[in-house]
């Protein structure tokens, strides 16, 4: 383990093992570098699992000759249950599953960091006692309780919400901005009191336990204020907490692999954090303070009672389609939940059999993940080229026939570029309201999770198709077949 | 660990942030849930601290630190497991028909 500290001699055993560490840092470098590429994201996924892989074993190798069973045991059972749950999850519930997983890796991290405290034993102060580093290992062991607790609860209460197990409405408790201060400093000053100046095993222990349940609590009043529409940027951030909890376990064993590897998945996930929120452009601070979507706009254009609005029906879409050269789907979440997107590929086949030119627009953050729709999408075989960004074909809506809107709201919703008074105003939103004509498929005409009035609806050229997205979307089909 | 040794911890944090922010600064929206997802897995890294508390041997008797250790363990597997093979399920969906 020491690489570093340079005063022990090296054994053959821990030559090697570094050896593979260093190795396998470098393959997770190559790995990130290739997962963000869609032609060898695959092959570095695999390339980051051989790494991880790599690290295990070394791990073992290092350790020599010890009885492994507990770790095996570990092993074993945790393996069983990772692949039982990646096997039998549906690809609509990905965003949720990540979130799920990323807890047990923040949860994990908060284990290693109290196991690490009843391994010592000792006498004296957490500084004293630790045998790696003295007081800048009692402080990390702290910060990795931390991180790794707050990283736990955040992501339990993440995947409640968007698995709709709980409401996905901010909470918003009186002064929570007081209380989510006091559950951070509390922790932190326990923290200092348990290095300096608390002596002995017993209540040592019982302090970082009361630092654990106390961030267990802080986890969760961050996080329930959060709105479901922001819970993409919540899981991001979260991802990248649960990174820097595993770099701060690092530190806590000087092992620099754990540095390495954390610190990059650190690094990684706050600019994906940073990526998303200009695609909604909001600010960071704006999300995790804001409560937005909690309060009713009551500004000029923002409620209202809709006007003027049309509708139509599934026979008179499949009209339309069956006549139009050039289409647009634009789907959003709405997809995702009606389970849609087989639906979506088989009436875009027919369609392109009768010669229309099909193409998808996917707004940077429609769905509940940036990327949601694509990997729906691609679970439903639709080539990867038709697939357009909404940079690519925003200028294009002006020469589409029909503009197929299928769940999706606040993304479309004109009002983001002109009124002032709206929320969303500044958003980047897709110009469908430039087509010929645009069918918006949902279930009402209620708000999006922005809580904003869409003005599209009002549109001359825009007709609501009311009722579940994959139902109309059948109803349409047949219709086309029997055309 | 002395200072030269915390220092050394430090240089590499400092240079592996600089790393992953220019590692992802160019990916496709497409890729950011697969890439969210394979990283996340990456972060059960955490494991070989948990294998190390979880270990029996010499300077390492069994106690309390090795049952919290083996839970670690099985929780950063999960993570490890579960994460990496989502993200295989996510990735292998991006196929090029033409």
């Amino acid at each position: 383990m020491d690489f570093i500290a340079a005063t022990e001699p090296m054994h053959l055993n821990h030559l090697l093992a570094n050896f593979g560490y260093l190795v396998s840092v470098v393959m997770f470098m190559l790995a990130i570098m290739r997962m963000g590429r869609v032609k060898t994201a695959r092959s570095g996924n695999f390339l980051a699992a051989a790494a991880m892989l790599l690290a295990v074993v070394s791990s073992f190798v290092e350790m020599g000759q010890i009885e492994p069973w507990y770790i095996v045991g570990g092993l074993v059972v945790g393996g069983a249950v990772g692949a039982i749950m990646a096997k039998k999850v549906q690809m609509t519930q990905m965003p949720e599953m990540v979130a799920l997983l990323n807890g047990f890796g923040g949860l994990a991290s908060t284990f290693v960091g109290l196991a690490t405290f009843f391994s010592m034993g000792g006498s004296g102060t957490l500084g004293q006692m630790m045998r790696e580093g003295g007081w800048f290992g009692g402080m990390n062991l702290v910060l990795t309780l931390i991180v790794g607790s707050v990283t736990f609860t955040g992501s339990v209460i993440a995947f409640l919400k968007l698995s709709e197990k709980m409401s996905g409405k901010p909470i918003l408790l009186p002064g929570r901005h007081v209380l989510n201060g006091i559950l951070l400093l509390v922790p932190l000053v326990l923290g200092v009191g348990a290095v300096w100046f608390v002596q002995g095993v017993p209540v040592i222990a019982a302090v970082l336990i009361l630092i654990v349940l106390l961030t267990f609590v802080l986890g969760v009043t961050i996080v329930i204020p959060i709105g479901g529409g922001d819970m993409p940027v919540v899981i991001s951030l979260l991802n990248s907490y649960s990174g820097i909890a595993a770099a701060l376990a690092g530190f806590t064993i000087n092992e620099p692999v754990l540095v390495v590897s954390g610190s990059l998945v650190g690094a990684s996930g706050l600019i994906l954090t940073q990526i998303m929120c200009k695609a909604m452009n909001r600010s960071l601070a704006n999300v995790m303070f804001g409560g937005f979507g909690a309060e009713a706009p009551t500004g000029g254009g923002g409620g209202g009672e809709y006007v003027g609005v049309k509708s139509s029906d599934p026979e008179s879409v499949a009209m339309i389609l069956a006549d139009a050269g050039n289409i647009v789907i634009v789907p959003g979440y709405g997809m995702a939940v009606a389970q849609a997107q087989h639906a979506v590929r088989e009436m875009a086949n027919i369609l392109e059999e009768k010669g229309a030119n099909i193409r998808y627009a996917v707004h940077p953050v429609a769905g509940r993940m940036p990327g949601h729709m694509n990997v729906l999408l691609a679970e439903a075989n639709v080539p990867y080229e038709q697939l357009f960004e909404m940079d690519q074909i925003n200028d294009d809506f002006r020469n589409v026939d029909v503009v197929l809107v299928i769940g999706a709201n606040d993304t479309v919703n004109p009002s983001a570029k002109t009124d002032k008074s709206s929320p969303l105003y500044g958003m980047p939103v897709m110009n469908v309201e430039e087509a010929r004509t645009v069918f918006t498929m949902k279930r009402s005409l209620g708000s999006g999770f922005a809580q904003v009035k869409n003005t599209l609806f009002e549109c001359q050229n825009n007709y609501m198709v009311y009722g579940d997205a994959r139902k109309t979307l059948e109803e349409i089909i047949k219709a086309l077949k029997e055309d | 660990m002395d200072t030269g040794a915390i220092l050394m911890l430090l240089y590499v944090f400092v240079l592996a942030c600089f790393a992953g922010y220019q590692l992802i600064s160019k990916v496709p929206p497409t890729l950011h849930t697969p890439l969210m997802s394979g990283a996340n897995a990456i972060s059960g890294i955490t494991i070989l601290g948990a294998m190390l508390a979880a270990r029996v041997g010499p300077g390492a008797p069994f106690n309390i630190s090795t049952i919290l250790g083996a839970i670690a363990v099985a929780l950063a597997t999960i993570n490890v497991v579960g994460g990496f093979m989502v993200t295989d399920r996510m990735m292998g969906m991006f196929k090029s028909k033409k």
